[in-house]
């Protein structure tokens, strides 16, 4: 008795403590996969899987849903979200393929290149590049990149050539894609640069004795054996990509218009859009309505299926690469 | 899938001896193309951050005033009139506080379960590794999800005392602990990572010479474990609070982004934290021009404020990685995200 006093912390005691502990963290992910895909149930029932299809307009469809009183009909259920999606495919698509060739070369330029004083001081300032809250990226593309693109990018004859469909004011896709391209980026390069510094400097060194200028030694030889890193570094940053709500929320200019590539590249790039993260906090405002509601879960469904999807692709895609793997 | 990062210090070896380096000049064109475009990345990279901290800074310096930090935010027609960002600061704090105050207990202790616990065994390496992915689900999982998690979980009729209730009764499920407690899930995954990576790189014969002297195990956990472990939790946490301080989809659908802080009901402590209120992130969307106030020069001085807390965390991360570096050899996992 005196010595459980003295000593309460018994080893199984203890065990069982942190044991249920890490039980409460798994439980509360499994709770949030279940709620989350409980709740948007409603919108698959009554639309099986063609919401994910085009069909009709969003707005309307969106506006019917918040109209709707706490026991919506059936009718007002009807979603089909293809234009969101087609804006989060597009947005991510670009960025994370920009990103992943700025990343590759920035990160052959810290490791290999820059002189050892500018590595101190660039290594920092990316890192910054990557801790900068979203809101603020927001904030500067809409306050000093939409404007820009606005007044000096896009020519009155461009806005007037697509003015019965849509206004163009410079928020859209290129500003969007830009800013979230330079969010992105400086993920990658963190887990590139750590790749690239583990590969043993033999291998390089091989090839340049057998006549390769350092640089292409490089790229044919140690960016091959770290494509698992950079297969890593692509599936997080979509994953980032995917769920940046805010930034596009502020950026995109907020329009179910889906980018139209029929009116040309140029102008296609100031089209506005919307993705399915951003959808759900521009009507965060209408929670409560219950189909609106299902809507909103269903697009966090898709999102959550989608990073899923990802990190089992992203795993399948690095088996085969794992021949000369030196790490990850 | 967890986002962390390697303080990039394997720096690489010194360059091969004079004289052996083939120059620029003599490479094909091809070659010297792929070279520029990586001096521009990188320099391009430093540039954008450069020039992003420094407007910042310049916009910040020109809208933010003394005054503005210790006024609370009013309802007005022109900037003049609009108060300042007390009630924003306060909110950040109050909910980088509860978050953390949720997210240590929860992520050390499951660490050291996994790190400590769950090694030997069939069934409790089975264990941890579904500890192990639940942590990374929630990494990879967007803000805005969780957010809309949250919002399910406090609209139900047992978590409902916990938050905020409109005029009519309606649960909206918003609150600091709402959000705070969401927050806790953001500030989770680099915590975990950090103690578990820290108990890891702990050598085995420490534990041996702690058992030797009749130790029990979980007396070593606290005595030995824990204290080599400390300045990895300082960066988890460090690198929890830049999440929490950065977020804003949560502060939006869970804090309400009202203007002032608002109490529910009587009780002091209790009543704040069931109450609404704003963050730094939240007042920034809320008067830029994409948000309600649109009171621009607002924003800018709000989020030069934030910057300044992110930049001193940025710093706080570096100076605990260098002094752990420099008095035990190990480097701890800097990361960003």
């Amino acid at each position: 008795m005196l010595d459980r006093l003295r000593n309460p912390w018994s080893d199984n005691r203890a065990e069982l403590t942190l044991g249920a502990v890490s039980l409460l963290v798994c439980a509360s992910v499994i709770g949030m996969i279940v709620f989350v895909f409980i709740r948007a149930w409603p919108i698959f029932e009554h639309n099986g899987l063609s919401w994910l299809g085009p069909g009709g307009s969003l707005k309307t469809q969106l506006e019917n849903m918040q109209a709707t009183s706490v026991h919506p009909p059936a009718s007002a259920y009807h979603l089909r979200a293809w234009p969101i999606i087609y804006g989060t495919i597009l947005t991510t698509g670009v960025a994370v393929v920009l990103g992943i060739v700025i990343a590759v070369l920035s990160s052959i330029f810290i490791v290999e290149l820059a002189p050892a004083r500018l590595r101190r001081v660039a290594i920092p300032v990316i890192r910054l590049l990557a801790s900068v809250p979203s809101v603020i990226y927001g904030l500067i593309a809409i306050l000093v990149l939409v404007p820009f693109v606005g007044n000096h990018l896009i020519s009155s004859p461009q806005k007037t050539s697509v003015q019965n469909s849509v206004q163009l004011t410079g928020e859209g896709l290129l500003v969007v894609t830009v800013t979230l391209t330079v969010m992105i980026t400086p993920i990658m390069i963190a887990l590139i640069c750590e790749a690239l510094a583990a590969a043993p400097r033999s291998w390089r060194e091989g090839a340049v004795a057998l006549g390769l200028n350092p640089l292409r030694a490089m790229l044919a030889v140690t960016l091959r054996a770290i494509r698992p890193a950079i297969v890593a570094a692509a599936v997080l940053a979509t994953a980032r990509a995917l769920g940046e709500a805010v930034m596009i929320s502020m950026a995109s200019g907020a329009s179910f218009f889906t980018p139209n590539l029929s009116h040309g590249v140029p102008i296609f790039l100031y089209e506005p859009l919307r993705t399915l993260a951003s959808t759900i906090i521009d009507f965060s405002e209408g929670i409560g309505a219950p189909a609106l509601d299902s809507t909103l879960y269903a697009f966090a469904a898709l999102l959550l299926l989608s990073a899923f999807v990802l990190s089992i692709g992203g795993y399948l895609i690095k088996l085969p690469l794992r021949k000369y793997q030196v790490r990850g | 899938m967890s986002a962390f990062v390697p303080d990039f210090q394997a720096a690489p070896p010194p360059r091969s001896g004079r004289g052996q380096r083939s120059s620029p000049w003599t490479w094909r064109w091809g070659d010297r193309l792929v070279l520029l475009c990586a001096w521009t990345a990188g320099l391009g990279l430093c540039a954008i951050a450069a020039a992003i901290v420094i407007y910042m800074g310049y916009r910040g310096i020109e809208y933010l005033t003394p005054s503005l930090l210790v006024t609370r935010p009013a309802i007005g027609t022109s900037q003049a009139q609009t108060g300042g960002i007390l009630d924003p600061l306060i909110g950040t704090l109050l909910l980088t506080v509860i978050g953390i105050v949720l997210a240590v207990p929860l992520a050390v202790a499951s660490a050291i379960w996994v790190a400590e616990y769950g090694q030997v065994g069939r069934a409790r390496q089975a264990f941890a590794r579904v500890v192990e992915s639940s942590i990374e689900i929630v990494a990879g999982t967007p803000d805005i999800v969780l957010a809309l998690f949250g919002v399910a979980i406090f609209q139900l009729g047992i978590l409902a005392p916990l938050s905020f209730r409109a005029e009519g009764g309606g649960v909206y499920g918003r609150s600091f602990i709402a959000a705070g407690a969401m927050m806790s899930l953001i500030a989770l995954p680099p915590l975990f990572v950090a103690t578990r990576d820290g108990l890891r790189a702990v050598p085995m014969h420490m534990r041996e010479a702690a058992f030797a002297l009749g130790k029990t195990r979980i007396a070593t956990i606290r005595r030995v474990l824990l204290p080599s472990v400390r300045s990895n939790i300082a960066t988890g946490v460090t690198l929890g609070v830049s999440r929490i301080i950065g977020d804003t989809a949560i502060v939006v659908l869970l804090l309400g982004k009202t203007l002032h802080i608002e109490t529910q009901g009587s009780t002091p402590v209790l009543g704040l934290l069931r109450g609404t209120g704003s963050s730094l992130t939240s007042y920034v969307y809320d008067n830029s021009p994409a948000g309600e106030g649109a009171a621009p020069q607002k924003a800018y001085a709000a989020a030069f404020v934030l910057l300044l807390f992110v930049l001193g965390l940025n710093l706080l991360v570096d100076r605990i990685g260098r002094s752990n570096a420099q008095s035990t050899g190990m480097s701890v996992a800097g990361g960003i995200v």
